[in-house]
């Protein structure tokens, strides 16, 4: 570099500096101590931590604030500080797939044997599960994310996120492969118009918005957990009837990546519930009590108006019901419904988990039946007995 | 009956806690199976039975938690085994108490009931029943 180059570059930056005005001086004039500036950025971040964990809103400014940290903060999956975090993150990427994977197009067949009443029904029921899977992947599980005590947690609710998108986008698979774009149009228009799915999801949507991260917990994990089986119901029952069975593949992934959102949710909000006084305890499982009540009336009236028709209302019931223990139970909280009204039909368990037929079972079925070890070897390295 | 320490059941739980709640409901003596590798390891020199959650889902590759499988690579630990129990979520189709089949393979042992998440009363009824009859045998 000559000389002259300097000070062409120094006249140059003489410019810029009368461009950029006193703002920059004054910033580059004023004293940093970074010890200090560090140590400010750890109170408030374990101040909005201590204020998150016990459950309580966060003003705008904190919001702001624990915004800004995680952002100076580089997520580091080298020192974990929360085991689920990391163990979680890797269920959800080994469960990972995609629609087009699954050879829906050999259902088509299938299709053409249902009346056109179950046709009308089976694509009602998807677009209704549509809805919820739009609203978890842009609203529900991205709300999640500011409340988050990890940057770990965080990355997971961004996994979560973009797997609802794909769970919503397959649901346009399995209508592009079995229907016209007439009856998909109506489908969808009927998914605006419905009362009863249209509350459900203003009730949801209402707690995402709400400024109370337990709150927000619980309502996702009674999506999750909950109001997504009054349709997951239906391609069961046509599996059992070895009906759609390829679309039955395919929604059993979505019912299995749902499980582990709804574990991890639940998991995270017994976290936060911990850390509360017995009293904001006590008030938070009335809450949940009273929100599940909430919709499961609606529930209920959104399970008759779809399944009346085909006389399958009190079956669909009965798995609402068994699908509401297991939100409960995600969340820490004892099952609501006594097992009389949770016997779900052994068909429709059985398309869900070849496993869940209970006369395998040495303690409550004959003994004689039993087999040992059904299972098959295992890819387990270390598992060397 | 042959004395209350005959039927321990030794138990693994992860952070969430929810196999250990299922244990603490049956109201029986249990051990549970450290949670970290720095613990000192469980060692059982009495007939039991095993309750484990299933990991993973689906494809079954590690579905076994590691803890246990550390646990019954102890062949002492092993040879007292009498039978599993395993917990899990049917939404895993058949990955549902998947851990619990694997073991049973493994180690020779029946698999003895499944439950899902921390169990219902109705779970602790029968698991209760169905060891204390077990031991009878």
């Amino acid at each position: 570099m000559t000389r002259g180059d300097e000070t062409e570059k120094e006249q140059d930056m003489d410019t810029q500096d009368t461009q950029t005005g006193s703002a920059f001086d004054e910033i580059a004039e004023s004293p940093v101590d970074a010890e200090q500036a560090r140590e400010a950025i750890e109170a408030e971040r374990d101040e909005v931590e201590a204020a998150l964990g016990a459950g309580k809103p966060q003003t705008e400014a904190q919001q702001r604030q624990h915004r800004h940290n995680h952002l100076v903060q580089a997520i580091n999956w080298n020192r974990i500080e929360d085991d689920k975090d990391l163990e979680v993150w890797n269920r959800l990427v080994n469960n990972f797939w995609l629609p087009e994977k699954v050879p829906l197009s050999n259902d088509v067949q299938s299709w053409g044997t249902l009346t056109p009443e179950e046709k009308t029904l089976t694509m009602r029921v998807f677009t209704g599960l549509t809805l919820l899977d739009t609203i978890q992947g842009t609203v529900g599980a991205v709300s999640l994310i500011p409340d988050a005590i990890t940057p770990h947690e965080e990355a997971v609710y961004t996994n979560i996120a973009f797997m609802e998108s794909v769970h919503a986008k397959s649901y346009s698979s399995i209508f592009s492969t079995l229907s016209s774009t007439k009856e998909i149009d109506e489908a969808f228009r009927w998914s605006t118009e419905n009362p009863y799915l249209q509350r459900k999801a203003e009730i949801i949507i209402d707690y995402y918005e709400g400024d109370d991260p337990l709150k927000r917990k619980i309502a996702s994990t009674l999506l999750e957990s909950f109001l997504f089986y009054s349709g997951f119901y239906l391609p069961m029952h046509w599996s059992s009837r070895a009906k759609l069975t390829n679309t039955a593949d395919l929604i059993r992934l979505i019912i299995r990546d749902e499980a582990v959102h709804g574990y991890y949710i639940g998991y995270k909000f017994q976290k936060g519930f911990e850390q509360l006084t017995p009293e904001r305890q006590a008030e938070i499982k009335d809450y949940t009590y009273s929100l599940l009540y909430e919709l499961y009336e609606n529930e209920s009236k959104y399970t008759a108006d779809l399944y009346d028709s085909v006389g399958l209302t009190e079956d669909v019931k009965k798995f609402l019901h068994y699908n509401a223990n297991k939100a409960l139970m995600n969340l820490g909280f004892e099952p609501l419904f006594p097992s009389t009204v949770t016997d779900v039909s052994p068909a429709i368990l059985s398309a869900l988990s070849p496993n869940a037929d209970e006369n395998h079972d040495f303690f409550s079925g004959s003994g004689s039946s039993y087999v040992i070890g059904k299972a098959e070897a295992t890819a387990d390295e270390d598992w060397d007995f | 009956m042959i004395g209350a320490a005959v039927g321990d059941v030794v138990y693994f739980s992860s952070v969430s806690g929810n196999t250990a709640r299922f244990v603490e409901k049956l109201g029986r003596p249990a051990s549970r199976i450290p949670l970290h590798a720095s613990e000192p390891p469980l060692q059982q020199r009495e007939p039991y039975v095993l309750i484990v959650p299933t990991y993973g889902g689906g494809d079954g590759k590690g579905a076994v938690p590691k803890q246990v499988i550390k646990f019954l690579n102890d062949e002492e630990n092993r040879k007292h085994l009498r039978g599993v129990i395993s917990a899990g979520n049917t939404n895993f189709g058949s990955g549902y108490g998947l851990a619990g089949d694997i073991i049973a393979q493994k180690c020779n042992v029946p698999h003895l009931y499944r439950f899902e998440l921390f169990g219902t009363p109705d779970d602790v009824r029968v698991v209760n029943d169905g060891l204390d009859a077990l031991w009878r045998q």
